[in-house]
């Protein structure tokens, strides 16, 4: 059974077509990108995904069952951290679970166990404003995993970083992915960050959204650094870019960023 | 609390010039003490009153603290309200605000000729005083949650009253922070102004026999006794402020 299933899936507010007719697969332990021009409906896909809202036609299956709130199957990440400045950075990375009605001692042991694995042992007791953007998005993360949910879905949680930190969360996260193989549908602008992470890139077109591509990426890398100037690794971007330029609005120069 | 000398000394600085030159200007020009007494007679009658002041300062203080209390309740009680109904937000806010535009001038000698001279009426004109800077704060507060932690909270599966509790309440507490430090300045003033109106006993009926005796220099110091009750109360607020939100510091130093 797949993790996550989108089939023939249509969105419209009033008379504004958002998604048209979308097919979506990802498989249980795959880690699957979706990339598209701004205003593509991406966001829209993602409140579908977690639950927040219903599709106009097709269905959004997470493990067989149709998405909802309720079924808690699915973890999503923001593009903002979210992280309540009142709250430490433990109570922080515990709110999920609370959110979900796990008592709070009970929460705090859950999220405490996975800090160290997580880069953030000696930071429990801090607030979120004492720490970086990098370790920020950590904790975020750390919130959204903890909740040992099967999906996880990540709005692109990297966006608002400076390039250096992003790169350096970018291949984190791929050496987090690597130990420990959670199913992701990631969100994202930036091609290298989705060829570097997923097996899949999914390119969705302008609005009406549909995907007009799917990449595979090799298999055959570490999903490490040296991958970025590896000839196999340009060729994939090459590919998702041009799968993104024939679409119109990027022809048209409207849909980079 | 060396942020808190360094920010004191500049008003203090104000102050003793203002306090100098009246004294100077009293002693040189020899202005008769029942229009203007010189800052050192008030402190030394308000001294050799000072039995008589502390015994009108206890009710006063009694009042601005009961009254403020239910304030804070109904205030507390009111924003939740407008937060979760929208039938109560349309139907109460205009009419909270426009409340605002009744004189209380008007309306404490209405309430000593309901409810007595009493307790209740000085409460009631406290209440009114500061109720409204606390629910609109705290009512503020509430609605400016970021509306992506709502979204992230109901993708958790949290219900209205989780999300309330662990979102709505801690993001709304800097403005309801904002909303005490004003209201409990008022606090006081409202509880001597009811006083004015119709009393037994308090700080308010006190200057209004010092005046009434020409003993201008007891109104001074009663005045000065009802600023200091004030700036006490602003100073607690802050302290709790600083107690209940540890975060706030935490913030401030990291962008210092």
């Amino acid at each position: 059974m797949s993790s996550l299933l989108i089939e023939g899936v249509g969105k419209s507010f009033g008379s504004l077509e958002v998604l048209r007719d979308l097919e979506l697969v990802v498989e249980p332990g795959e880690f699957a990108a979706v990339i598209g021009p701004s205003g593509s409906g991406k966001s829209t896909l993602f409140n579908l995904v977690s639950g927040l809202d219903r599709p106009t036609s097709g269905r959004v299956l997470v493990e067989g069952e149709p998405a909802g709130v309720a079924s808690g199957k699915v973890a999503y990440m923001p593009q903002k951290d979210l992280l309540f400045p009142w709250r430490t950075v433990l109570d922080n990375t515990a709110l999920g679970l609370e959110a979900q009605g796990v008592r709070r001692k009970e929460a705090r042991a859950r999220a405490d166990a996975l800090f160290a694995d997580f880069g953030l042992d000696g930071f429990q007791k801090a607030y979120p404003s004492q720490l970086s953007g990098g370790m920020r998005q950590r904790a975020a993360l750390l919130r959204t995993v903890v909740l040992g949910r099967p999906v996880l879905l990540l709005d692109e949680p990297f966006g608002a970083l400076d390039s250096l930190t992003r790169t350096e969360m970018q291949l984190w996260l791929a050496q987090m992915w690597q130990r420990h193989r959670w199913t992701v549908l990631l969100v994202t602008h930036d091609i290298r960050e989705a060829v570097l992470l997923a097996d899949t890139v999914h390119v969705l077109s302008p609005r009406p959204a549909t995907v007009v591509a799917r990449v595979q990426v090799p298999p055959d890398r570490s999903r490490g650094v040296e991958d970025f100037t590896a000839p196999g690794f340009a060729a994939t971007e090459r590919r998702v870019l041009e799968a993104l330029r024939g679409t119109p609005a990027v022809r048209a120069g409207v849909g980079e960023g | 609390m060396r942020s808190v000398l360094r920010s004191s000394w500049p008003p203090l600085l104000v102050l003793a010039v203002v306090v100098g030159g009246w004294q100077l200007y009293v002693t040189a020009a020899g202005v008769d003490p029942t229009m203007l007494p010189s800052p050192a007679r008030v402190v030394e009658q308000g001294w050799a009153s000072r039995a008589d002041l502390w015994a009108q300062t206890v009710p006063t203080l009694q009042e601005t603290l009961l009254g403020f209390a239910l304030s804070f309740t109904a205030a507390w009680l009111v924003a939740v309200l407008l937060d979760f109904s929208a039938a109560a937000r349309r139907g109460l806010y205009p009419l909270l605000v426009a409340s605002q535009t009744v004189p209380i001038v008007a309306v404490a000698p209405l309430l000593i000729i309901w409810f007595g001279f009493g307790l209740l009426p000085k409460m009631l004109v406290v209440t009114l005083t500061t109720f409204f800077p606390l629910a609109a704060n705290l009512a503020a507060g509430f609605a400016a949650t970021d509306r992506e932690a709502m979204r992230l909270l109901r993708s958790l599966g949290a219900g209205r009253l989780r999300t309330f509790r662990l979102v709505r309440v801690p993001s709304a507490m800097p403005y309801f922070f904002a909303g005490l430090r004003v209201s409990i300045t008022y606090a006081v003033v409202g509880a001597v102004f009811a006083e004015y109106a119709g009393a037994e006993a308090g700080l308010g009926i006190y200057m209004q026999a010092q005046k009434s005796a020409f003993r201008t220099d007891l109104v001074f110091a009663a005045v000065g006794v009802t600023a200091a009750l004030s700036i006490a109360l602003f100073g607690a607020a802050c302290l709790l402020q600083r107690l209940v939100l540890p975060w706030e510091r935490a913030q401030r130093e990291e962008r210092s």
